[in-house]
C-alpha cells in the first residue's frame, strides 16, 4: 500500500468529504470525526511519502496505468514532499483547533462546511503532488472555488462583496495560467512537465515561449497577492468567519509560491528563467516594493486581523525576491520560508481566532488589558510576533538570515536593506499591540468587572493547538539547518549559481 | 504591412479569440455593474476555450469517432490526419464545467449582496459602505 | 477605473497577439499539438479501451483523474451555493392563495392558516404568473422523452458524441423545464431536497469509489484493468465498461447539481417559491 501514498494522500480526504456531505444531512454529529480522520491519514502519507523520498529519491506514480505522456503523472521530490507535510499538517491542526468556533458560528450547516474544508484541503494537497500541467488548473480551480464559498461565510455586510471580487481577480489569474499552458501546447504539443521540459530547450528564443511564460507567471503572482496584484487579499481574508481565515490565510498563497517555484524549476527550467530572460533583476526590485509597501500598509492598519493581512503581503514579498535572487542561499531561504511563514501565519490567526471566540470586536483599542484575560492566547501571539520580527530561536530568524546572505551575495542590497526595514516595522507593529493588551486598563467591554473571573481564556481544545504551533515554531527554528542541508539543498537544480 | 495581413490571414482564428478575450478582459476589470462584470468573466472564459479548440482543427478532417471500428486488428486504416485532435476537446470540457461552476457560485454571491444592499452598482455599495 | 483597464487590456493583447507569429499555421496537421501525443490516443482507442469515440476514452480513460476533479468542482459549486444561501428558517411572510372555485385571492399573514394543498385553496406565488395551459401541457408531455434523450446521450457516449456531463445537464434541464413551466413547488415535490444532496454525493462517489476499486484490486488509482478480476471481461472491454461505470456517476452527479443550484438561486435559499 506504500506505493500508493501519493494518491491516498488525495483521494482519502476526497471520498471523505462525499461521505461527509451525505453524512450532513442523515447524521450530523459523525462529520466531525471522519474530518478529522481523513486529514488524519493525509498527513501520515504525507510524513511517509516525505521518508521514502529521501530513501529513495523520487517517486512516480501512473495513475490510471498510463505512462506519461499519455497518461497524468504524479511525481513527488523533496520539494513537493515538503510542502505536502506542510499543508496537510496546518490543515488537520486547524480543523482541530475551530470545531468550537464552527459550532458556535454555523451550526446548521457544519456538515457542509467540513466538506467544503476538506475539499480545500484536498485541492492544495493535490497542486502539490501533480505533475501534469493541466491536472494543476483544475486543482486549483477546487481550491479556489472552495475558498471563495468559505470566505463569504463572514458578516453578510462585508464578506459576500470581499468574496465576489476575489472571484474576479482569482479567475483572472487561473485564466491567464490556462493561457499560458494553452501557448505551451501549442508549441509542444504535451501537458507533462518533464516532457515539456525535455521539449522546450530548441525553441527557447521563440516569442511565444517567451510569452507562455509571462501568462503563467502573472497568472501565479495574482493568486499568490505579489504587490501590486494583492488588491483582493486584504478584504478576503479579513472579512472571512476566523476558521476559514486561518485555514486559508497561511496556505493559499504559499502554495502559490511553490507552483512559481515548481515552474522555474521543471518546467522552464534554471536556464530558461535566469539566463535567457533577464528579468530577475527587475523581479527583485519588485519584491522589494512589496516588501516596503506591505510593512507600511501593515502599520497604517487600525484592526488587528488587516494588520495581519498586510504582513502576509510583506512575506509574499520575501519569498519571491528570494526566488529570483537567483543563487542556492536565496533560493533556499525561499523554500524554508515556505514552511516557517506557513507555521508563524497559523500560529497568528489561531491567536486572533481565540481572541474573537470571547471578544467582541477586534480593532486595537478593543484589546486593552488582554493580558490579564487571555495570558496563554497572547503567549502564543507574541511568539508569532517575535518569528515574524525574526528572533532566534524562532523559525523566522533563519530564513531571513538565508536571505539576507543570499542578497549580499547576489549584490542585491536593496532587498537587504527593505528586508531590514520591514524587520523593524514589525517590531513597531508588534510592540505597539503587545503594549496595549498589557499596559492599558481593561475595558468593562470584556464583560468580567469584578476581580473574580478576570481569566475567560479560550477553551482548552482552542488553546492546544495554539501552543503546539508556538511551540513548534522555536524546535523548527532549531532544526533549520538539518532540514536546509537534506531537505532543501538536494532539490535545488544545477542551473542556479 | 503585407507580412502583417498574411500572419493575420494564416492565423485569422488565433486573433478573432483574442480581441473576444480582451473585450471580455475589459468588461470584467472597467464595468460598474456586478452582472456586467459576471457577463464579461463569462465571455472571457468562452474566449479562452474556443482558442483551445481551435488548436485541435485539422485541415480536411472530421470527428474524432473511429468510423471502421472492428475492422481487425493491426493494419488498420485508420489514418491519424483523418481525425482531428481530440485532446483540446477534452481539456476544455473540463474548462467549461469549471467556468459554470464559478459563474454558479459568483451569481449565489451577487444574491447574496443584493439582498443586503439591494442594489447592484459597485459605486453605490462602496459609498453605502464607506457610510457605515 | 476604465483607464487602467484599457491599459491593462491592450498590452496583454498585444503580448498574446506578438506571441501568434510563432505558431504554425492554423489547421497545419504537422503542428506539434497534433503529432507529439494525440496520434497515440487515435490510433490506439479501439484497441486499448474498444471505444470508438476518441473524446470518451481520453475524458473517462487516459486522463480520467482530471474528469473526477472537474466532477468534484461542480460538486463543490452546488455545495457553495447552498451553504452561501440556503435560509432554513421560515421569515414571518405573507402567503398568498386563490380559492379555487370563486378565484378570489387571499393574503395571509404569519402562521400557516391553511395547508399548501387543500381541495378549496390553491398556493399561489407572490409575483403573478399568468394561467397558462399550453405550456404546461406541452411540457407535462416533453419531460419524459427529454430524459430519456438524456439516458440516450449517457449510454450512447462511446459510439456518437455524448456522455456523462452532457446528458446529465440534459437531465437536470427537464426538471428545471417542470419548475418554470409549473411552479418551484410542484418541481420541488418530485425531487426532493434530501435526496437532491443525496445523490450529488452519491455520483462523484460512484467515480472516486470505481477508482479504489481498482486501486483494491491490484492496479494503479482508476486503472480499469483491476476490474477485469472480478467481472468476466477482457482487457479492453473492462475499460470499456469502466468508462460506462464512471460515466454514470457523472450523470447522476451532474443531474443533482444542476437542479440544485437553480433551486437555491431562483428561489434564494428559501426553496419555497421563484422565478
Amino acid at each position: 500500500m506504500s506505493q500508493h501514498y501519493p494518491v491516498l494522500l488525495v483521494t482519502v480526504p476526497l471520498l471523505s468529504a462525499f461521505i461527509i456531505s451525505g453524512l450532513s444531512w442523515v447524521k450530523k454529529s459523525l462529520c466531525y470525526p471522519l474530518a478529522l480522520l481523513a486529514l488524519g491519514t493525509s498527513v501520515f502519507c504525507a510524513i511517509g511519502l516525505l521518508l521514502r523520498v529521501l530513501d529513495a529519491g523520487a517517486v512516480e506514480y501512473h495513475l490510471g496505468g498510463w505512462v506519461p505522456p499519455w497518461g497524468i503523472a504524479y511525481r513527488v521530490d523533496l520539494l513537493n514532499g515538503l510542502v505536502l507535510v506542510v499543508v496537510s499538517s496546518v490543515a488537520f491542526v486547524n480543523l482541530f483547533a475551530t470545531h468550537k468556533t464552527v459550532q458556535k458560528d454555523f451550526p446548521e450547516k457544519m456538515g457542509i462546511f467540513y466538506t467544503l474544508y476538506v475539499l480545500f484541503a484536498t485541492g492544495l494537497m493535490g497542486i502539490t503532488v501533480t505533475g501534469d500541467v493541466f491536472n494543476l488548473y483544475v486543482l486549483l480551480e477546487i481550491a479556489s472555488l472552495t475558498a471563495y464559498a468559505l470566505i463569504a461565510l463572514g458578516k453578510p455586510d462585508r464578506a459576500p462583496l470581499a468574496s465576489l471580487n476575489y472571484v474576479f481577480i482569482g479567475t483572472i489569474g487561473a485564466c491567464f495560467y490556462l493561457l499560458g499552458i494553452g501557448y505551451l501546447y501549442i508549441m509542444t504539443g504535451s501537458l507533462n512537465m518533464a516532457d515539456i521540459a525535455s521539449l522546450l530547450p530548441p525553441i527557447y528564443h521563440s516569442k511565444a515561449v517567451l510569452v507562455a511564460f509571462i501568462f503563467c507567471m502573472v497568472g501565479v503572482l495574482i493568486k499568490m497577492g505579489f504587490f501590486p496584484l494583492h488588491v483582493w487579499l486584504p478584504n478576503a481574508y479579513s472579512c472571512a468567519p476566523e476558521p476559514s481565515s486561518s485555514l486559508i490565510a497561511p496556505l493559499m498563497t504559499k502554495v502559490m509560491v511553490y507552483v512559481m517555484i515548481r515552474l522555474i524549476f521543471s518546467v522552464f527550467l534554471p536556464d530558461f528563467s535566469f539566463h535567457v530572460l533577464h528579468i530577475d533583476h527587475a523581479l527583485v526590485w519588485l519584491a522589494c516594493l512589496a516588501i516596503i509597501m506591505g510593512s507600511l500598509l501593515a502599520l497604517a492598519q487600525k484592526n488587528i486581523k488587516r494588520t495581519l493581512t498586510y504582513i502576509i503581503v510583506s512575506e509574499i514579498g520575501y519569498m519571491v525576491g528570494g526566488v529570483w535572487l537567483g543563487n542556492r542561499l536565496g533560493m533556499s531561504g525561499a523554500i524554508l520560508h515556505i514552511l516557517n511563514d506557513a507555521i508563524m501565519t497559523l500560529c497568528l490567526f489561531l491567536a486572533v481566532g481565540n481572541i474573537a471566540y470571547r471578544l467582541k470586536g477586534l480593532e486595537l483599542q478593543d484589546l486593552k488589558g488582554l493580558f490579564r484575560k487571555m495570558p496563554v492566547t497572547m503567549a502564543g501571539f507574541v511568539a508569532g510576533g517575535l518569528s515574524v520580527i525574526g528572533i532566534p530561536p524562532t523559525c523566522g530568524f533563519f530564513s531571513k538570515w538565508y536571505l539576507i546572505s543570499g542578497a549580499i551575495q547576489a549584490g542585491q542590497y536593496g532587498f537587504m536593506a527593505a528586508l531590514l526595514f520591514s524587520s523593524l516595522v514589525n517590531v513597531v507593529l508588534f510592540f505597539r499591540i503587545i503594549e496595549i493588551a498589557y499596559f492599558e486598563p481593561m475595558e468593562s467591554l470584556h464583560g468580567a468587572a469584578s476581580g473574580h473571573g478576570i481569566r475567560q481564556e479560550a477553551p482548552l481544545s482552542m488553546l492546544v493547538p495554539l501552543l503546539f504551533v508556538a511551540i513548534s515554531l522555536v524546535v523548527v527554528g532549531i532544526y533549520s539547518g538539518t532540514i536546509v542541508n537534506h531537505l532543501i539543498i538536494p532539490v535545488l537544480p544545477k542551473g542556479i549559481g | 504591412m503585407e507580412a502583417l495581413i498574411h500572419q493575420i490571414v494564416a492565423k485569422y482564428n488565433y486573433w478573432l479569440y483574442i480581441i473576444l478575450m480582451m473585450i471580455g478582459l475589459y468588461a470584467m476589470i472597467a464595468k460598474n455593474n456586478l452582472i456586467k462584470k459576471l457577463v464579461g468573466m463569462n465571455i472571457f472564459q468562452t474566449a479562452i476555450i474556443l482558442f483551445y479548440v481551435s488548436i485541435g482543427v485539422k485541415k480536411g478532417a472530421t470527428i474524432p469517432i473511429l468510423e471502421e471500428h472492428g475492422a481487425g486488428m493491426g493494419e488498420h486504416a485508420v489514418r491519424v490526419a483523418d481525425y482531428i485532435n481530440p485532446l483540446p476537446h477534452v481539456l476544455m470540457l473540463t474548462a467549461i464545467v469549471v467556468s459554470v461552476s464559478t459563474f454558479g457560485v459568483a451569481l449565489a454571491l451577487a444574491v447574496k449582496i443584493y439582498q443586503q444592499y439591494k442594489t447592484l452598482e459597485e459605486d453605490e455599495i462602496l459609498m453605502r459602505l464607506r457610510e457605515k | 477605473m476604465k483607464r487602467i483597464g484599457l491599459l491593462i487590456v491592450c498590452l496583454s493583447g498585444a503580448l498574446l497577439l506578438y506571441a501568434t507569429q510563432d505558431f504554425p499555421r492554423w489547421g497545419n496537421p504537422e503542428s506539434p499539438a497534433s503529432t507529439h501525443v494525440s496520434p497515440h490516443y487515435i490510433l490506439k482507442t479501439m484497441e486499448e479501451t474498444d471505444v470508438p469515440n476518441a473524446v470518451t476514452s481520453i475524458l473517462a480513460d487516459y486522463r480520467g483523474y482530471d474528469t473526477m476533479f472537474e466532477t468534484t468542482v461542480i460538486f463543490a459549486a452546488g455545495m457553495s451555493c447552498f451553504i452561501l444561501l440556503r435560509v432554513f428558517k421560515r421569515k414571518d411572510e405573507d402567503r398568498y392563495y386563490r380559492h379555487i372555485s370563486t378565484g378570489i385571492t387571499l393574503r395571509v399573514k404569519g402562521e400557516k392558516a391553511i395547508p399548501d394543498r387543500s381541495n378549496e385553496f390553491e398556493r399561489i406565488d407572490t409575483m403573478w404568473t399568468p394561467y397558462d395551459l399550453i405550456i404546461k401541457t406541452v411540457s407535462r408531455f416533453l419531460v419524459p422523452f427529454i430524459q430519456i434523450f438524456a439516458l440516450y446521450v449517457l449510454a450512447h457516449g462511446h459510439e456518437s458524441p455524448g456522455g456523462g456531463f452532457q446528458g446529465g445537464v440534459i437531465f437536470g434541464a427537464s426538471f428545471i423545464v417542470l419548475a418554470i413551466a409549473f411552479d418551484l413547488r410542484t418541481a420541488l415535490r418530485r425531487f426532493k431536497e434530501t435526496i437532491n444532496g443525496l445523490l450529488s454525493a452519491l455520483g462523484v462517489f460512484i467515480y472516486a469509489g470505481i477508482g479504489a476499486l481498482c486501486l483494491l484490486l491490484g492496479g494503479n488509482f482508476l486503472d480499469y484493468k483491476g476490474l477485469a478480476v472480478i467481472f468476466p471481461f477482457d482487457q479492453a472491454e473492462a475499460r470499456a465498461y469502466g468508462i460506462l461505470g464512471v460515466e454514470i456517476g457523472v450523470f447522476i452527479a451532474v443531474m443533482a447539481v444542476m437542479v440544485s443550484i437553480y433551486v437555491t438561486i431562483a428561489s434564494e435559499g428559501r426553496h419555497d417559491e421563484g422565478l
